[in-house]
C-alpha cells in the first residue's frame, strides 16, 4: 500500500491491519514518552490547501510522534497564491526528499492526481465532498473501543450526507462489515449511494430507532451555495439531535461527531455533553489510527 | 504433517530440516535458567520478566512457573513489541505485524529481564532495550535466550542462554513451542541456494 487516497482503495484486511496497529500506538499514547523512533529521519509535508485546525494539528502531531521531521505548508503563505501550479508545488516539495505528503484540498481528486505524480507515500486528509479516509478508520476504531463487532451494527448517519466527505468515507469502510448502514436526513442533503447496501430515511425519528451507533455530520454552510434547507433553525427542529429524539435509539448507543460541532444546529449540547458521547474519544483515537496510517504506508507487511 | 518427518530428508526444494532440541531439551534449558535466576539475583521480588513479542513470551511464561515452583515467587510478566524501534525501516521491505505490548508494572527502579527465543544479530535485542528505557529507568537489564545462534552485529550478550548453536548465515533457526505450535522443538533449516 503506498498511498491511502480512498477508502475504496483498501480491503477488509487492510483496515482491520490499520486498527490493530492503531491499538499498539494508544498504548504508546498512554506513557509518559508518547514518542517512538519508528520513522526517525523521514520527512513529512503537510499540505493543506484548506482551512482545518484539528486534521492538521491531529496529523502533525501523529507524524511527531512517529519521529519523523514535519514540514508544514499552508496556502495563505505559499507560491500557490503567486500563481504556481499543483504540479510544480508538489514537485518542488518532493525535490526536498519527501517521504509522505499528507494532502487537504478543496476540491475532489487532487490526493488521487498527486498520488499519481510522486513517489512519496500520499495521504487524503480530506478532499472536497469526496473522502476523508483517516477519519472514517478512525471513527470505525472507536466504535470498536465501544462496540465488540462492526458486523451488523445498525449505524445511523445523519446530517448533511451530500457535501460530508466524512459520510462517504464512512459508508464505503461500514460496506465491509455489513454493518447496517442508514442515512438520514433533508432529501436534498442525501444522495443515492448505487451499489451499496444503504438504508434512507428522512424522518430522523425512524432513522435512529434502534440505532447502536448514531452518526451526526456537521452542516457545511461554507460548501452550500443553494437553499438545501428553509432555515438553520428548521434544520435544528428537524433533524437535531436532542436527548429525547436520543432515547429512541438503542439504550447503550454512542453518539459521534467528527467536529467541528455547530452546537444548537445537528446537536444539542445535552447530547454532546453527555455519557453516550464518545466526541472527544474520536479526537484521541484520531492520533493513533493516523500513525498507524502512516506507520504502514510504503511497506508491505507479513501475515 | 509433524516436523519430525522433515528430520534429515532433503526435499526437491532443497530445504533440509534438522530437530536440535527436543520437547525434554527444551523444558531442561526452561528448568536451568530459572535456577540461574535465581541464583544471581538475591531478590526476585522487584524483578519483572518481559517476552519479546512473538517468540519470547511463552518462554517467559515458562520461566516464571518454573520459578514459583521452586521458590514460590510469583514473578511479574509482560510483553513487549519492538516494532517501532526497529532500525530497518525502509531497508528491510517485509515488516511483521505489530503486535501488542502489554507491561504493567512499573519500570523505573525495577529489575527487567528481558526473554527472547533466538539471538542472532543482537538487533532485536537493543530495540527492545530502546523500548523499555522509554518506559521508564530500570534498575538493571538481563537477558534471557533459547538459542544463541552467532552472528552478532552488536555489542549484546545473554545473561543466561538454552543452547549455543554455531550456525551459517543460510540457515533459519525456528523455535516451534506447544503454545501456538503443535509441539515443542527447535528446528534449523537449511536453505540451500546452490544446489538443483
Amino acid at each position: 500500500m503506498k498511498d491511502l487516497v480512498s477508502i475504496k482503495d483498501i480491503n477488509r484486511e487492510q483496515i482491520e491491519l490499520i486498527l490493530s496497529t492503531a491499538a499498539s500506538f494508544k498504548v504508546v499514547l498512554q506513557r509518559d514518552i508518547k514518542k517512538v523512533p519508528a520513522l526517525r529521519g523521514k520527512t513529512v509535508v503537510n499540505l493543506f490547501f484548506e482551512p482545518s485546525t484539528r486534521t492538521k494539528t491531529s496529523f502533525e502531531l501523529a507524524e511527531k510522534r512517529l519521529s519523523t521531521d514535519v514540514l508544514n505548508f499552508s496556502v495563505p503563505t505559499s507560491s500557490v497564491v503567486k500563481g504556481e501550479t499543483l504540479l510544480d508545488t508538489v514537485r518542488t516539495i518532493e525535490s526536498y526528499g519527501v517521504d509522505y505528503i499528507v494532502i487537504r484540498h478543496s476540491s475532489s481528486g487532487v490526493p488521487h492526481f498527486i498520488s499519481k505524480n510522486t513517489h512519496a507515500s500520499v495521504v487524503n486528509a480530506g478532499d472536497g465532498t469526496n473522502e476523508h479516509p483517516t477519519q472514517a478508520l478512525l471513527d470505525a476504531f472507536s466504535i470498536l473501543d465501544k462496540k465488540e463487532t462492526l458486523e451488523g451494527l445498525k449505524i445511523a448517519i445523519v446530517g448533511d450526507v451530500c457535501h460530508s466527505r466524512v459520510a462517504k468515507s464512512n459508508i464505503y469502510l461500514f460496506s465491509n462489515f455489513a454493518s447496517e448502514v442508514r442515512l438520514v436526513g433533508p432529501p436534498t442533503l442525501v444522495p443515492e449511494f448505487k451499489g451499496y447496501n444503504v438504508q434512507y430515511f428522512n424522518k430522523i425519528e425512524d432513522g435512529i430507532q434502534g440505532a447502536d451507533v448514531v452518526m451526526m455530520l456537521r452542516i457545511q454552510s461554507e460548501r452550500m451555495t443553494k437553499g438545501f434547507f428553509p432555515s438553520t433553525l428548521e434544520y435544528a427542529s428537524l433533524w437535531g439531535l436532542n436527548s429525547a429524539r436520543l432515547k429512541l435509539a438503542k439504550k447503550d448507543a454512542i453518539v459521534m461527531h467528527p467536529g467541528p460541532m455547530n452546537r444548537g444546529v445537528e446537536i444539542t449540547s445535552e447530547v454532546a455533553d453527555s455519557d453516550q458521547s464518545i466526541i472527544l474519544e474520536q479526537v484521541t483515537n484520531g492520533l493513533a489510527v493516523r500513525m498507524a496510517v502512516i506507520y504502514l504506508l510504503g511497506r508491505d507487511n507479513e501475515q | 504433517m509433524k516436523p519430525s518427518l522433515f528430520e534429515g530428508r532433503l526435499f526437491f526444494g532443497q530445504i533440509m530440516k534438522k530437530e536440535l532440541l527436543n520437547k525434554k531439551d527444551i523444558d531442561r534449558a526452561v528448568s536451568r535458567i530459572a535456577h540461574e535466576i535465581i541464583e544471581k539475583n538475591k531478590s526476585l521480588e522487584d524483578a519483572c520478566l518481559i517476552g519479546i513479542q512473538s517468540g519470547g513470551i511463552h518462554l517467559a511464561r515458562r520461566i516464571a512457573a518454573k520459578i514459583k515452583d521452586v521458590e514460590g515467587v510469583e514473578l511479574q510478566i509482560g510483553s513487549l513489541d519492538i516494532s517501532f524501534y526497529r532500525d530497518d525501516v525502509g531497508i528491510r521491505k517485509q515488516q511483521p505485524v505489530v503486535k501488542s505490548s502489554d507491561i504493567t508494572c512499573e519500570v523505573s527502579g525495577m529489575k527487567i529481564i528481558l526473554v527472547d527465543d533466538v539471538l542472532f544479530t543482537g538487533r532485536s535485542i537493543r530495540a527492545a532495550m530502546d523500548a523499555i528505557m522509554d518506559l521508564g529507568r530500570p534498575a538493571i537489564i538481563q537477558l534471557v535466550v533459547l538459542i544463541d545462534r552467532g552472528h552478532r552485529e552488536l555489542p549484546i550478550r545473554a545473561d543466561y542462554v538454552g543452547k549455543n548453536i554455531p550456525t551459517s548465515l543460510n540457515e533459519k533457526v525456528d523455535v516451534c513451542l506447544a503454545e501456538d505450535s503443535i509441539e515443542d522443538g527447535v528446528f534449523i533449516t537449511q536453505i540451500d541456494q546452490g544446489a538443483i
